[in-house]
């Protein structure tokens, strides 16, 4: 077993809101510092390893992970985890 | 004509979109559970508004990966028609029968109140009760009804008439003002605003009562005055 991070950012050139929201309140606290913030989320899954485990894992995100149309991911195959 | 409304865990407006079809229209009309469904038997696939799954991972997303989203493709290759409202447009992106995605609100809020829409093309399934360019009013309810899609998504939606519905006042960021599109072969058409929820005047309007009717008379002419 093996652990697995899938990344999922909102592609540049994709507006985030949410991200412009979160610098403009960090600007608020004084981090005038912050040029940019971006939100996005991790998926952390424990999967059976296997020689197909990374080929599995970018189907997964193409099928229902991520959204291609607006998202990019990035996939970390971490440390083996017990059963 | 007979109309299916899907349900899905978390579909909240399931409801309205049967008492539009049923006791408004007046035509027979099923409430149908995702899981287990065949809809060879009806002549239009509706997909309602709400929040299925709660909204994880993405808004449609789950929905779009069940098994029934395969039984809906096969008929949509077979030109039935389907409508995808609020999370039912959401879905039918996620499932890739409409290009583009729907993003949170640019001002993060949702938001629900009345919207008056320009009616870009009455040359669809949908739209053939509606003169073009007129404007019409649906209520809106939607916290991610930002309709995003790349440049060039834009430029073929725009070649192939696929843009229906736009805002007269962009309540959420959309490209292009977009309230609703429709598919290239013209039978899938998803939209944010509510048409259900716009069909007697004691709802506040009634303009969405004629895209029910275009579907009516377009299938009885399609399939009853060549029978």
């Amino acid at each position: 077993m093996k652990k697995v991070y899938v990344h999922i950012t909102l592609k540049q050139g994709v507006l985030d809101p949410q991200g412009k929201a979160i610098q403009a309140s960090l600007h608020s606290l004084g981090f005038q510092e912050v040029e940019d913030a971006r939100v996005g989320k991790v998926i952390e899954l424990h999967v059976q390893d296997s020689p197909h485990l990374e080929a599995n894992v970018q189907e997964m995100c193409q099928k229902l992970l991520a959204n291609p149309v607006i998202e990019d991911y990035r996939i970390e195959v971490g440390e083996a985890v017990r059963s | 004509m007979r109309f299916a409304v899907i349900m899905f865990p978390g579909s909240n407006c399931d409801y309205d979109m049967y008492y539009a079809v049923k006791e408004i229209l007046g035509k027979d009309a099923d409430l149908v559970w995702y899981e287990n469904s065949n809809l060879s038997t009806y002549d239009a696939i509706l997909l309602p508004g709400g929040f299925s799954y709660g909204d994880y991972l993405r808004p449609g997303a789950v929905a779009a990966a069940s098994k029934v989203m395969n039984q809906i493709k096969e008929h949509a290759a077979k030109g039935k028609p389907i409508l995808g409202v609020c999370n039912g447009f959401q879905v039918l992106t996620e499932a890739g029968l409409l290009p583009g995605a729907l993003l949170r609100n640019q001002n993060l809020s949702f938001m629900c109140h009345y919207e008056s829409l320009y009616v870009e093309s009455d040359q669809t399934l949908f739209t053939s009760e509606y003169n073009p360019g007129e404007v019409v009013r649906f209520p809106i309810a939607h916290g991610e009804g930002n309709y995003f899609c790349d440049n060039n998504t834009l430029q073929s939606l725009k070649a192939n008439n696929q843009i229906v519905f736009t805002y007269q006042q962009n309540p959420n960021g959309s490209v292009e003002d977009i309230a609703g599109i429709i598919n290239e072969s013209g039978n899938v058409l998803g939209m944010m605003p509510h048409p259900e929820r716009a069909v007697e005047a004691m709802l506040g309007s009634d303009d969405g009562l004629r895209l029910f009717k275009s579907l009516v008379r377009n299938w009885r002419e399609t399939y009853v005055a060549n029978a």
